[in-house]
């Protein structure tokens, strides 16, 4: 108190004695303030997550409760668009800033330990009452181990089905959807035949691999061979689904052009495309645009076979897990959190805020998931999927090259099995440092 | 003397040249050993994974048919849009600066108005323009009894398309300094020309033209390295697509390095994109020195 009379206050902003003490008087202000932050952070542990697209703007609801619960710990929520989150994931992760705990597409599991970016789970989950294996569709929960190590828990899961016009395969004679590949394609024809030209039964289009891989890995084909370090696209399995996709295609039962379709659910409505392939991300949307007399008109359906005893045919196990930062300081916390998120009631409650299916299997016997006709061939689709193979190098394989070769096949520049053999060499260069590293370990 | 100059020099250029230096040099330099390396998502996790390799990524990339693809690709956007760009902002230059036209503001606002808004709304809405079924640019051709062309999902038409709407967005920069070059030009000459008694079209090649080649040196050596990088216009409408006709260089640069991670690769590519902007580059001054000479 004292000190601060020795000023003479006419002469606080005057002279240059004056701007000195302003000075002092500035710097201890922000002492102050950093010393008052810094003991708040001693009582505090703060969690940093991120999200990706719509959970990173929705997930902020959920923190409150879990904030109420772990008094102590306070977690702070970062949105993440879904087209940058690997680079900015990767980018953090280079310069030391990973968040504690993030969101990840559980294809980029592999890609993210490669990196040593992630931390293996196995003693939290033995630990762990909440996450159990049992708890999770065990196709989903693969997705996570690599070997047998765990990357990952689960947090809301995808995977792909068939989408389809219930009164034009009815018109067709198809009560029941497809359940074999013959099936498939048979009510193509039939459709086909008394649609208007620019209509088509199906879309498939070439830039988007999973049906591809799909269909191959019913087929029985191994994709890759030498534990992951060659292709095996060439295969006679591989190519038979490969090929038989294409002539969807080529017989004009699926448009060439991906640009035409700008709007899957407005084709829909306007029959002039009646099958579709894809996940429940599509769900709501067609809720949305299939009203009226249409609202009854479509359905989903578990995925067909290459033949009627394997029905239903299996599909690629997808959605998001959580994972925790190797370098994360608060992994106590951290892992709180991972359980909170992993608790039935809370998957409940990011279904209903933005409808992500919920990993744990208990959290479907709740009525606003049982109830909806269309998450039932979901539920049955989930007992049947399987994960892609899991090498960093797999969406380079995907994104770049097979969809590549499907436009180049499709389009006729090349026959399946010259796509097939460049999309083996392709994929053999991609994977020649996997090679040299797992020669190197060996030794 | 001497001392106080260097001290001055120090103290006027050292923060730029350190900032340069810190930002610009280091990267590139780090870039060049980079691409004499494998450095992938292996390498960013540890160090140790990485691999000298010498000219293979360079050996690699002249094998590498998907780089010819895309070099041919950029090469042809840049032949199609590059004279293109500089011919319509030159006309659109002379039309403003006619005597005749009223509003020249407006007219003037209403070209540079591509150029400051952004990209990615531009593209969307062009994306609608070329709609086959729904786009305006099939409405239109369809009162001269043109059948619909799928503008984006042709190989053949696609590149094209892409041409259109990039010039589009930009001849109302290089117009705005075309503007500036014809107003540089002293009216005495065309006073001069119209006494003697010349044609427009006289006056137009024996003092406009002339006159303005130091500008259309500066506005095709810029107009040049911006269309060699092109990468945003075929980014957001085609993803390299269809066949993979609209893959630039940059945009194969940018897949390899960011969303494979093939570092290594990657600053290869940017070299070789380097050394080609600069040989393009001396080719062209060397070609317009002569002109200006002539």
């Amino acid at each position: 108190m004292k000190n601060t009379n020795t000023i003479p206050k006419k002469k606080f902003f005057s002279s240059g004695e004056g701007v000195n003490s302003y000075i002092i008087f500035f710097i201890a202000l922000v002492s102050l303030t950093i010393l008052s932050c810094s003991k708040k952070s001693n009582d505090n542990t703060t969690i940093d997550f991120w999200a990706m697209g719509a959970e990173g703007e929705f997930v902020q609801k959920l923190i409150p409760q879990f904030e109420k619960e772990n008094p102590g710990i306070k977690v702070k929520v970062q949105m993440v668009p879904w087209t940058a989150a690997q680079e900015k994931l990767v980018t953090a992760y280079a310069s030391d800033n990973s968040p504690d705990v993030y969101q990840l597409g559980n294809t980029w599991i592999p890609q993210f330990s490669a990196l040593g970016a992630i931390e293996k789970l196995n003693s939290y989950v033995s630990h762990s009452s909440v996450v159990t294996k049992d708890k999770y569709f065990s196709g989903i929960w693969g997705t996570n181990e690599i070997g047998d190590e765990v990357f990952g828990i689960p947090w809301y899961i995808d995977t792909r089905i068939l989408f389809y016009r219930k009164d034009v395969l009815a018109k067709a004679g198809y009560n029941s959807p497809p359940k074999t590949w013959e099936e498939l394609y048979d009510c193509s024809r039939k459709i086909k035949a008394f649609l208007p030209a620019d209509k088509y039964p199906i879309y498939i289009p070439t830039n988007e691999w999973a049906p591809f891989v799909i269909f191959g890995l019913q087929a029985n084909a191994q994709l890759l061979k030498n534990s992951a370090t060659y292709g095996n696209f060439s295969s006679p399995e591989f190519q038979k689904a490969f090929s038989f996709l294409i002539n969807f295609i080529k017989e004009k039962l699926a448009p060439m052009s991906v640009s035409q379709v700008t709007n899957i659910y407005q084709a829909f409505a306007g029959e002039y495309l009646n099958m579709y392939i894809s996940g429940p991300w599509n769900v709501n949307e067609f809720k949305k645009w299939m009203t009226g007399d249409l609202q009854t008109k479509w359905m989903t359906a578990p995925l067909p076979a290459l033949s009627a005893k394997d029905y239903p045919g299996v599909s690629l196990a997808g959605g998001s897990s959580l994972v925790l930062s190797k370098h994360s300081k608060n992994k106590e916390a951290a892992w709180k959190f991972i359980e909170y998120l992993s608790t039935p009631e809370v998957q409940i409650e990011l279904y209903h805020l933005i409808n992500d299916l919920p990993a744990v299997k208990e959290a479907w016997s709740d009525s606003s998931l049982k109830g909806d006709m269309y998450l039932k061939a979901f539920y049955e689709q989930f007992e049947h999927v399987t994960a892609t193979p899991k090498i960093p190098e797999w969406e380079q394989i995907v994104f770049s090259k097979l969809q590549q070769y499907a436009e180049f096949t499709a389009r006729g520049v090349m026959t399946v099995d010259e796509a097939m053999k460049s999309m083996d060499n392709d994929v053999n260069k991609i994977l020649e440092k996997r090679r040299w590293l797992l020669e190197r370990d060996k030794k | 003397m001497k001392t106080n100059q260097t001290k001055a020099l120090i103290l006027f250029l050292g923060p730029a040249l350190l900032a340069i230096f810190v930002f610009f040099f280091i990267p590139v330099v780090a870039a060049f050993v980079i691409s004499f390396t494998d450095f992938d998502i292996y390498s960013l996790g540890n160090f140790a994974n990485a691999r000298f390799i010498g000219f293979n990524n360079y050996v690699q990339l002249f094998e590498d048919p998907l780089f010819w693809t895309a070099l041919q690709n950029t090469f042809w956007f840049v032949i199609l849009a590059g004279p293109l760009s500089v011919t319509v902002s030159l006309f659109a230059a002379i039309l403003l600066n006619s005597k005749l036209i009223k509003y020249k503001g407006i007219f003037r606002l209403s070209y540079f108005m591509p150029v400051v808004t952004t990209l990615i709304a531009v593209a969307i809405v062009w994306r609608f323009i070329y709609h086959p079924r729904f786009g305006l640019l099939n409405y239109f051709l369809g009162f001269l009894h043109i059948n619909p062309v799928d503008w984006l999902g042709d190989p053949v038409w696609a590149m094209p398309a892409i041409v259109l709407m990039s010039v589009w967005k930009n001849f109302g920069y290089n117009m705005i300094i075309f503007i500036a070059g014809l107003n540089n030009i002293p009216t005495d000459l065309y006073e001069a020309a119209t006494i003697e008694g010349a044609s427009w079209w006289q006056q137009f090649r024996n003092i406009t033209l002339p006159m303005l080649v130091p500008t259309t040196i500066f506005i095709s050596i810029i107009t040049m390295i911006g269309y060699f990088q092109l990468f945003a216009e075929p980014y957001i409408m085609t993803q390299g697509g269809p066949l993979n006709k609209t893959l630039s260089i940059v945009q194969y640069m940018y897949q390899e390095g960011f969303r494979w991670w093939n570092m290594g690769y990657s600053a290869a590519i940017a070299f070789v994109l380097f050394f080609i902007i600069f040989i393009g580059t001396i080719i062209q001054t060397l070609i317009q020195k002569k002109l200006k000479h002539a």
